[in-house]
C-alpha cells in the first residue's frame, strides 16, 4: 500500500535521527571515514599545505583518531568550521569530533552538552600590537580599537578585562582569523587579540613579523582541547585515550620511528606493552583492534613529535613548550596511567 | 432554472463518488493534501523535540535575561557588557533598522536618478548608467560589501597618520577626519539641553530632538495652510500669491529660534589616545555596508524605474510637448506619476531585499541583529534553535511591516477607476 510505505519512511527516518546521537563508533566504521571539525585555517594548527593536504597540530589529533579506529590516518574528512559554526556542526552530528583550538569552559561542557576529552594545548589570551605604537603593556590600551574573532571566549575575556581595569575599547568583531588579520594589517585596528598561540601563528605569516609585539599580559586561561558530543561515552573514551596515548608515548620514549619495532615483541616496560597491545586485551575494551595505539602513534608521532613538527621552536610559529611540556619536565602535560 | 432537474439528484451518495465524481474530487484532493501537510509539519516538530531531547537540550528563552558579557561598538541606546542578551539583541535590531532605513532612502534616490538617466538622450550619460546598473546587478552584494570595506581600510589613512605637526594626513575643513576606521564628523551639541526622557529605564529619548521635531511638524502644518490659502485665493481671483519665500521662512525661522534657545554648537572630533574622540563616528563597517547595499539595490531600482517609464505610452509625452510643456516638467508631472503605479509593487520587494541583505553585515564587523542575537548570543549560549527562531521572527515582522506600509501607499497611488 502506498500509505504504509509513506508512514514506513517516516518511521525509519525518525528512528535514524534518534540513533544518530549514539554509537558514533559504528557510524565511523560504516562510513570508513572520521568527520573531524577543524579551524578554517590557522598556520601550524590547522591549514592545508602546498599539495592541498590538511596538516597541523590540531589536524594531527584527527589523524591519530582515524588511525586508531580505521587503521589509516588519511581516512579523515576535514570539515572547516568557524568560531561560530563549530558547536552547531558537532551538536548536529555533521562532525564526529572537533579539534580546533577550542577552550574548555564550564558552560560548553555542562550547558552545551559536550565532552572535552583533554587539553592538547594550554594557552592564554594575549594581545598583539605594532611595535611603533610604543605600547609595552596591555594596561596602556585604554581607548584602543581591538579586532576579535566573534563567538569565542576571547570576546568575553576581553570585555571582562577592560571592565575590571576601568578601560574602554572599541571592539571590531570579525568572523575569521584571515579577515581579522587583514583588518589588523591595514591598521583598521590597533590590537589583535586571541590565544597567544594563535597570535604567534598569525604573526609568523606576516611579511615583517619583527614589527609586531605580543604584549606580556596573558589575561586568561585557555585550555584548548578536542571535544565530542555528550552521551556517547565509548566514542569519548576513544578520542580521549587516543590523545592520552600520544602523551604517554612521549613520556615513555615511544616515537613514530620505534613504535612498530617496539610493538613486535613485549619490552621490559609493562605500560608500553599494555599500550602497544603486546600484553593484555586493552584494545578490545574500547571496541578497537589490538594495535590501535601503535597505529595512532605511527600516524603522526607522539605528542612531542607533533608539537615540534608543527608549532615548535624550529618552525616559523616558534612556540616554546612552556606549560605544554611533560609533567616530568615542569609542564602541565600529565596523562593518566595506561593500565 | 426550476424546470431542469439535476440528473444526479436522485442518486444516493456513495463513498466512491469522492474520487470519481468531478463535483467532489477537487475537495477530496485538497483535504488529502492538507492532512499530508499537517502530518509532515507534525513530524518535523516532534522530530525536532525528540532530537533536542536526545542531545539533552531544553527549549526555553530564559537565556535572554542572563548577562550578555560582550561589547557592541555601535550603540544607539545605552549598553554595557553586563546587560542582558535581550538588550544586546535590541541593539542589534536597532542597528539593522538604521542600516535598512539609510539604505532604502539612498537606494531609492540613486535608483530613480539612474533609471531616468539611463533613458537620457545623451549617449555618454546613458552608457555610464548602463555600466553602473549592469556592474552592480551582476555581482553578488557580499563581494561589493567586502570590496567597499577593503577600499576604506586599505586606502584611507589610519588615525595615527593625523598625529603630530607634520602629519601625513589632515582633517577636512579642520573638523572632519576620514580614516580607515570610519569617518569622524562634528556632532550637534546643546549647551542648554533639556535632558533626556527616560522611558522606564530601558532607553532615553532626547527632549531636544522631540522639541525640534515638534516645531518642524508645526512649521510643515503652517506651510500647508499657506498653500491651501494660496489655492483658495487662486480660485477666487485667478491670481496665485507667491508662497515660496514665506514657506522657507516658516520652516527655517522657528528652527533657528529653537536652536539658539537650546544653545546649539558643534562638537569637533579630536585625536586623543588611539582614536579620534568626540564628534559622530560613522564606522567603516557602517559606511561600507550602507554604500554597497544602496548601490546594489539602487541598480535594481533603476531598472524598475526604467521599466515603469517605458511602460507609459509615448503619446503622453507627445501630448505634453504639444501643449508646450518643458521636458523636465513632462517627466515630473506627466510620466513619473503614471510610472509610479508600475514602479511601487516591485519597489516593495527591493526594500525587503535590502533589509534582508543587511544580515551580511557580520562580514565587515557591523553588529546588526544577525551579529548580536544570531551571532554572539547564539554562540555563547548555544541556543541555536531559540536564537534563530527569534531572528526569523524579527525579519518576518520587519518584512511584513514594510510590505503593509508600502501596500497602503500603493493603494493610494493606484489608478482610481470610477
Amino acid at each position: 500500500m502506498q500509505k504504509s510505505v509513506f508512514f514506513g519512511t517516516f518511521a525509519a527516518a525518525g528512528l535514524l535521527a534518534g540513533m544518530a546521537s549514539a554509537a558514533t563508533l559504528e557510524d565511523v566504521k560504516a562510513r570508513g571515514m572520521v568527520n573531524c571539525g577543524v579551524a578554517t585555517g590557522v598556520p601550524g594548527f590547522a591549514f592545508t599545505d602546498a599539495s592541498g593536504e590538511w596538516d597541523g597540530f590540531d589536524v594531527a589529533v584527527c589523524r591519530a583518531v582515524a588511525a586508531a579506529v580505521l587503521g589509516d590516518g588519511k581516512k579523515v574528512n576535514f570539515v572547516p568550521t568557524t568560531g561560530k559554526t563549530r558547536f552547531t556542526a558537532l551538536a548536529s552530528g555533521e562532525v564526529d569530533m572537533l579539534a580546533r583550538n577550542t577552550t574548555w569552559t564550564y558552560s560548553r561542557d555542562v550547558d552545551l552538552k559536550f565532552t572535552f576529552v583533554g587539553v592538547n594545548y594550554y594557552d592564554g589570551q594575549g594581545f598583539m600590537v605594532r611595535k611603533d605604537l610604543g605600547v609595552t603593556s596591555a594596561k596602556e590600551l585604554d581607548g584602543a580599537t581591538v579586532c576579535i574573532q566573534t563567538g569565542t571566549t576571547t570576546e568575553l575575556n576581553l570585555a571582562d578585562y577592560f571592565r575590571i581595569n576601568g578601560m574602554s575599547y572599541e571592539p571590531v568583531p570579525i568572523e575569521t582569523n584571515a579577515e581579522a588579520q587583514q583588518k589588523y594589517l591595514a591598521n583598521a585596528c590597533d590590537v589583535y587579540t586571541t590565544d597567544a598561540s594563535g597570535l604567534a601563528a598569525t604573526r609568523a605569516t606576516f611579511e615583517t613579523p619583527a614589527d609586531h609585539i605580543i604584549l606580556p599580559e596573558i589575561i586568561s586561561k585557555e585550555p584548548l582541547g578536542p571535544l565530542v558530543r555528550q552521551g556517547d561515552d565509548q566514542w569519548a573514551d576513544i578520542v580521549r585515550w587516543t590523545f592520552n596515548v600520544l602523551v604517554i608515548a612521549e613520556e615513555l620514549g615511544v616515537t613514530s620511528a620505534n613504535v612498530v619495532e617496539m610493538s613486535k615483541a613485549p619490552t621490559n616496560n609493562p605500560e608500553i606493552n599494555r599500550m602497544l597491545g603486546t600484553e593484555g586485551e586493552y584494545g578490545a575494551m574500547m571496541g578497537l583492534e589490538k594495535d590501535w595505539a601503535v597505529k595512532a602513534i605511527a600516524a603522526g608521532g607522539n605528542y612531542g613529535e607533533i608539537f615540534e613538527r608543527n608549532i615548535g621552536e624550529k618552525t616559523p610559529i616558534g612556540l616554546a613548550r612552556g606549560l605544554n611540556a611533560q609533567w616530568t619536565q615542569g609542564g602541565l602535560l600529565y596523562a593518566p596511567p595506561f593500565r | 432554472m426550476a424546470a431542469t432537474t439535476d440528473p444526479h439528484a436522485s442518486e444516493s451518495f456513495r463513498i466512491g463518488m469522492l474520487l470519481y465524481d468531478t463535483r467532489y474530487r477537487s475537495i477530496t484532493i485538497q483535504i488529502i493534501a492538507l492532512v499530508l501537510f499537517m502530518l509532515a509539519l507534525g513530524w518535523l516538530v516532534t522530530n525536532t523535540i525528540s532530537n533536542l531531547e536526545a542531545l539533552g537540550k531544553t527549549f526555553g528563552f530564559g537565556f535572554l535575561w542572563t548577562p550578555a558579557g560582550y561589547d557592541i561598538n555601535q550603540q544607539l541606546i545605552e549598553y554595557q557588557n553586563t546587560d542582558t542578551n535581550a538588550r544586546a539583541a535590541m541593539l542589534g535590531i536597532l542597528n539593522t533598522l538604521l542600516i535598512a532605513v539609510m539604505g532604502c532612502v539612498t537606494a531609492t534616490l540613486l535608483g530613480v536618478v539612474a533609471g531616468v538617466l539611463r533613458l537620457s538622450n545623451n549617449w555618454v550619460v546613458a552608457r555610464l548608467m548602463t555600466l553602473y546598473v549592469e556592474g552592480f546587478r551582476n555581482v553578488p552584494v557580499l563581494i561589493w560589501i567586502l570590496l567597499f570595506a577593503a577600499g576604506i581600510n586599505e586606502s584611507l589613512p589610519a588615525p595615527n597618520a593625523f598625529r603630530g605637526d607634520n602629519s601625513d594626513a589632515s582633517m577636512v575643513l579642520g573638523s572632519m577626519a576620514f580614516t580607515n576606521r570610519g569617518f569622524y564628523v562634528p556632532e550637534p551639541l546643546f549647551s542648554r539641553s533639556l535632558g533626556t526622557l527616560d522611558v522606564n529605564g530601558y532607553f532615553g529619548i532626547s527632549l531636544d530632538l522631540i522639541l525640534i521635531v515638534l516645531v518642524l511638524v508645526a512649521s510643515i502644518w503652517g506651510v500647508r495652510r499657506l498653500a491651501a490659502h494660496a489655492t483658495r485665493r487662486q480660485a477666487e481671483t485667478g491670481d496665485r500669491p507667491k508662497t515660496f519665500w514665506p514657506s522657507v521662512g516658516l520652516i527655517v525661522l522657528p528652527q533657528v529660534v529653537v536652536l539658539v534657545a537650546l544653545g546649539f554648537h558643534l562638537g569637533y572630533p579630536a585625536l586623543k589616545g588611539f582614536n579620534f574622540q568626540g564628534g559622530i563616528h560613522m564606522r567603516d563597517s557602517l559606511i561600507a555596508l550602507w554604500l554597497a547595499l544602496s548601490l546594489y539595490t539602487g541598480a535594481f531600482i533603476a531598472e524598475i524605474v526604467r521599466a515603469g517609464i517605458l511602460a507609459v505610452s509615448k503619446g503622453q509625452t507627445e501630448a505634453a510637448s504639444a501643449l508646450g510643456m518643458r521636458p523636465s516638467w513632462t517627466m515630473r508631472l506627466i510620466v513619473l506619476p503614471q510610472a509610479m503605479r508600475i514602479i511601487i509593487p516591485p519597489l516593495i520587494s527591493n526594500y525587503l531585499n535590502l533589509t534582508k541583505n543587511s544580515s551580511l553585515a557580520i562580514a565587515v564587523g557591523y553588529m546588526d541583529a544577525t551579529g548580536t542575537l544570531g551571532g554572539i548570543t547564539l554562540n555563547q549560549t548555544g541556543r541555536e534553535m531559540e536564537c534563530l527562531l527569534l531572528l526569523m521572527g524579527f525579519y518576518l515582522i520587519v518584512s511584513l511591516t514594510i510590505s503593509v506600509v508600502m501596500n497602503v501607499y500603493n493603494e493610494r497611488m493606484k489608478l482610481k477607476e470610477r
